[in-house]
């Protein structure tokens, strides 16, 4: 493995060419998706004989012990092969993250966390079997309710919780105009197609799991940490994910417990979680409390800005880290940034989509339209005053690589029409509707992760792409193979690309919008590898090589990559590593939203009229790869705004509305024809392939830009997300 | 799920005759029980499908109305030109509810009878009269934003939640049924869902084994039809209040949805014009929780709005 170290901005490459990265390729994988031949982790059977089925029986209650558990009946029941409860549950490890390990004692942290495992010959019997497991408890008085619990919230132990800049109190005291205002926002689901899912198979003590995960390493590592066996006897494989939004990143309970149950049983298990079983037995985005004071002066210059957050969580688990967008997104001399985290026995919290911005920038982006409406300026105006080409809280000496969001904003206004809009609420009227407009800033910090892949050149000139690195609906897939088609001048139809199995290079996997930039840099550091030997092989010494049509060129002399693979062909593996230029650049993706809505002057309903989303990403590997992902975040941030909301009953400590049915997703109906405008950048920092994270910057800021719109339809501002029709309907005329 | 038997009854009279213990279920399209067999709240030991009794026909009566068999599908119920044309109100709400797919499966017997969505009911692991006479009421200080506010006791505030019923109960149609003796009744949709009181577990007036084999509409009122279901989102999601309006020259006949464990109408709140006034009287006695209180002001305004609509 060659390690292609990124420590200096990216000069000219032959991405640069731009012949066939950049452009709108179609899925690569489309075809076998839409066909039925794409296997997602429940799917696959070659290899896998005589399986068994899984079931996952939840706690009853949310805290509390386990007196008794009768497994009996259970056991007895038809094609039952065993019952596992704490009390015969293997020793396993400590615990790693998320869900791991399982059964390990009777005593209750979350309602619905796994209390037995039912393993039987068809699924039926297993979830028929699981509710004749009989189980006494003596429970406890739990901690359920934020707006309480946020009395007995303390720093959290981890990297940075706080930040401050200045005198914030200080400068906040002494702004001519002051704003301070709390905002709330829910628990929140995932809620992706396919659930958490796994085939666990051993062989002696090799395990192969078939799992729906963003992360393979992460993957091995937490299922031999958890199983207590070498990392080398487990295999993941999870070449094709029906969506994660964070839920995957790491291992849950279907992974372990389909592991357990396979060895116990001696036969292959596939377990996956029931869809009630998402909200509550697995992770979800935990609800926060959010304070944001801004201080200006009477131009709206940002004098002092302060954001601080509430969440809670499950003993040792994260915060909700929704201020750091607040660190960088606008100016102002005195800052500060706190996060608080309070013990709480809901289900464990933990990432999901842009954790952080995604619930961060709803509070920001609508208090900084209530700062616009104080000031008695535009709201697209007021952001732009408050640009910042460096990083506000460490100064001028590290700038942002790349930072387009005045540009975002202009053309957004200009696209979208911006000028018609009445800065006076309440005023526009289309029939029955109100009718409003709305902006949001969008940044999401751009992360990137050493990544690796292998690139075989193989006999006939065709060229295969191996990696651990996940395709969760992204398109990974396609932006492997267009990167190096374009490395290597061959045509599309030329590059096999594998995913998701822990045998590849190890790769940055999918998360954190880390997963483009950072595997497809992995890729043109295997292919830059890969040119190297080719051209050691056809004796070009240190020339100038051109790859162009199956063939290499250089000195003037062309040979054909077919025949120099030979019968063996040649295999390079390279893994871009990454340096300090995240340190000493700020990197992040920019955006602007703008958004329409209709709110029905009788009963409050809210419907999006119009969204448009303008973006700053850097390179856009494929327009419409990227495109899709930002038509799934602008859904998702409207669902954020409206209607998301995991309801918490505080009295039994669970998520009452877990299933489809009852937390509501938008539908088609619900989302007009959405347009997205991409902004020609590349940013040299980021990688050799000069992109940023675009996934999560389509969900940053959209739910402000429609509650804005919301308030300038109707005059109501709710401060409570979702913005439901009950909370409006109190205040509308 | 648990097991049970399973028989496919060839006339309605076998269908009746074959139900007639208490462990046993219709099955029509399946969307409502299946997913309650599956939770286990419902654990029939024996299913008989009645798609097969030759019930999935639309018929004029001598009356000059239409015979709707109970297992006509809610797609082909709100696409048949005589509904459409004649009872629109009805082909509207059938239109509201549920997802096209649904609609596909779900007949008009099992709209009927459809069971509540009530959260609680639906997880085994909380208190609920319904499914667990005696065993308390988990939504009475929990989640019941979208619960009901009208004819509630201290048992039960579960709604009833079909929007086809509301339309038929502003048409005051009729069920027609057969027993497992063979004898047959006819009971008007004002009488055929019953308010929780002390046995939130009897939903309807049906004896065991009763089988609707038909929902009679009386003959057109004309005027004008509206159904407007207000949720929280475009499409696919239950009713937090409906109102389903003829509006004709001497008839305003009003029925609500999502306030009740049955379609809400109070005819006496008809005779008045203001729609203030029509609101008071159709919520007169309302008992809300504070999460669900807005769906006063929500029915107010949403009738407003569509007799505003309905008079234009
Ligand atoms: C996600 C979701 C959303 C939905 N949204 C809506 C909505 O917005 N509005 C709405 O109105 N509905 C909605 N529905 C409910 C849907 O309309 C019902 O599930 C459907 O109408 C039931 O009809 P079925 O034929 O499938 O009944 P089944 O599930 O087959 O039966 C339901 C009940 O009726 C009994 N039964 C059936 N036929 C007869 C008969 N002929 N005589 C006596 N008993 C009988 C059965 O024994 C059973 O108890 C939704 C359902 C789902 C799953
Ligand atoms: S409202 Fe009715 S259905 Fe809901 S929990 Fe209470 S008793 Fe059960």
């Amino acid at each position: 493995m060659t390690d292609y170290h990124f420590d200096t901005p990216a000069g000219p490459n032959p991405i640069d060419q731009q012949k066939i990265i950049g452009h709108p390729h179609d899925r690569i994988d489309g075809p076998r998706k839409v066909s039925g031949q794409a296997p997602y982790a429940q799917d696959y059977r070659d290899g896998i004989s005589n399986i068994a089925y899984g079931f996952i029986v939840g706690a009853g209650i949310a805290t509390g012990r386990i007196d008794r558990i009768d497994t009996r009946e259970a056991e007895a029941a038809p094609g039952v092969l065993l019952v596992m409860t704490h009390l015969n549950a293997p020793k396993q490890g400590p615990h790693q993250h998320d869900l791991a390990p399982q059964l390990t004692g009777p005593e209750i942290h979350f309602y619905d966390e796994a209390v037995a495992l039912v393993i039987a010959d068809t699924f039926e019997q297993a979830r028929d079997a699981a509710k004749l497991v009989r189980i006494s408890y003596t429970p406890k008085k739990g901690r359920f309710d934020l707006a309480q619990e946020r009395l007995n919230a303390v720093k959290p132990d981890e990297d940075e919780p706080d930040t401050s800049t200045g005198d914030f109190a200080q400068g906040f005291a002494a702004a001519p105009v002051q704003l301070d205002v709390t905002y709330t926002t829910p628990d929140q689901s995932h809620m992706m197609m396919e659930p958490h899912a796994t085939i666990a198979k051993w062989e002696g003590d090799r395990l192969t799991l078939w799992t729906s995960n963003q992360m393979v390493h992460w993957a091995i590592r937490d299922v031999a940490g958890t199983l207590m066996i070498p990392e080398e006897n487990v295999r993941v494989l999870s070449a094709f994910v029906g969506g994660g939004f964070g839920a995957k990143l790491w291992i849950q309970s279907d992974a372990v417990l389909a592991a357990l149950g396979a060895r116990a049983a001696g036969r292959p298990v596939k377990l996956a979680l029931a869809r009630p079983q998402i909200m509550n037995n697995a992770t979800h985005r935990p609800a926060t409390i959010q304070r944001i004071r801004i201080g200006t002066d009477p131009q709206g210059r940002i004098l002092a800005i302060g954001h601080e957050v509430w969440s809670g969580n499950q003993p040792g688990r994260k915060i909700e880290n929704a201020a750091q967008q607040t660190r960088l997104l606008y100016a102002g001399k005195d800052r500060m940034t706190s996060h608080r985290l309070a013990v709480m026995d809901l289900p464990v919290g933990n990432s999901m989509r842009a954790p952080g911005e995604a619930v961060g920038l709803l509070a920001l982006e609508a208090a900084m339209d209530e700062l616009a409406e104080k000031l008695n300026m535009d709201p697209v105006e007021l952001r732009i005053i408050n640009d910042v080409q460096f990083d506000p809280e460490k100064g001028p000496s590290r700038p942002f690589s790349t930072r387009k969001l005045v540009e975002c904003l202009r053309h957004g206004a200009r696209e979208f029409g911006w000028s018609k809009r009445n800065p006076k609420p309440g005023q526009v009227r289309d029939g029955n509707w109100l009718v409003g407009m709305g902006v949001g800033s969008a940044i999401r910090n751009n992360l990137s992760k050493n990544s690796g892949a292998r690139v075989t050149l193989r006999p006939h000139g065709s060229v295969l792409i191996e990696t651990q690195m996940t395709d969760i609906g992204t398109g990974s897939y396609t932006i492997l193979a267009q990167t190096a088609a374009e490395m290597l001048g061959l045509p599309m139809d030329r590059v096999e690309v594998r995913l998701g199995d822990s045998r590849f290079p190890e790769s940055a996997g999918s998360g954190g919008s880390w997963g483009a930039n950072s595997s497809t840099a992995g890729v043109f550091a295997a292919c830059e590898q890969l040119r190297q030997q080719i051209a050691q092989k056809a004796g070009f010494g240190g020339a100038e090589l051109t790859f162009r049509g199956g063939q290499v060129h250089a000195q003037g002399r062309s040979v054909s990559l077919a025949s120099l693979a030979g019968k063996n062909g040649i295999a390079a593996d390279g893994t871009i590593v990454f340096g300090d230029l995240e340190k000493r650049y700020a990197q992040a993706s920019f955006g602007a939203h703008f958004c329409e809505v209709g709110v029905d002057r009788y009963t409050g309903e809210t419907r999006i009229r119009r969204l448009l989303s303008v973006a700053a990403a850097g390179r856009i590997l494929n327009p419409k790869t990227a495109r899709n992902q930002c038509l799934g975040g602008m859904t998702m941030g409207v669902g954020a705004a409206l209607m998301e909301e995991c309801v918490v009953d505080t009295r039994f400590g669970y998520f009452v509305n877990h299933d489809l049915a009852e937390y509501h997703v938008p539908v088609h109906a619900d989302i007009p024809d959405l347009e997205v405008i991409f902004l020609e950048e590349l940013d040299d920092k980021s990688s050799p392939m000069k992109a940023k994270g675009v996934g999560e910057l389509g969900i940053c800021g959209v739910g402000a830009a429609v509650a804005n719109a919301i308030y300038n339809a109707t005059g109501v501002r709710v401060r409570d997300y979702p913005l439901t029709m009950d909370k409006l309907l109190e205040r509308l005329a | 799920m648990r097991p049970f038997t399973y028989q496919r009854a060839a006339t309605p009279a076998e269908a009746a005759a074959a139900a007639r213990t208490s462990g046993a279920r219709f099955i029509a399209g399946g969307t409502n029980l299946l997913d309650l067999m599956k939770q286990q709240v419902e654990t029939p030991s024996h299913l008989v499908d009645v798609n097969h009794l030759g019930l999935d026909r639309i018929e004029p009566t001598s009356e000059g109305g239409l015979r709707i068999g109970a297992l006509v599908r809610n797609t082909d119920l709100a696409a048949d030109q005589r509904v459409r044309r004649d009872y629109g109100v009805l082909s509207r709400a059938l239109l509201a509810g549920a997802s096209s797919q649904l609609r596909n499966k779900a007949t008009t017997g099992g709209n009927l009878l459809q069971r509540t969505r009530c959260p609680y009911f639906y997880d085994t692991s909380m208190p609920c009269n319904k499914r667990k006479p005696g065993s308390g009421c988990a939504a009475i200080g929990g989640f019941s934003r979208n619960l009901a506010i009208m004819g509630v006791s201290e048992a039960c505030i579960a709604t009833h939640p079909s929007d086809m019923a509301v339309a038929m109960r502003t048409l005051d149609a009729v069920v027609e049924t057969i027993d497992p003796a063979g004898a047959t009744r006819s009971i008007p949709i004002a009488e055929f869902h019953r308010l929780p009181g002390n046995t939130p577990q009897l939903e309807t007036n049906l004896k065991v084994g009763e089988l609707i084999t038909a929902v009679v509409l009386p003959k057109p009122l004309g005027g004008k039809h509206l159904y407007r279901k207000v949720r929280d989102r475009s499409s696919y999601a239950f009713a937090n209040v409906s109102v389903a309006a003829v509006v004709a020259d001497g008839i305003q006949r009003l029925a609500f949805g999502g306030l009740a464990h049955q379609p809400w109408r109070v005819e006496r709140a008809e005779r008045e014009t203001r729609p203030e006034a029509i609101a008071e009287a159709v919520l007169a006695g309302a008992r809300t929780t504070k999460q669900n209180a807005y769906k006063l002001r929500l029915t107010q305004r949403t009738l407003t709005s569509v007799l505003q609509e309905a008079r234009a």
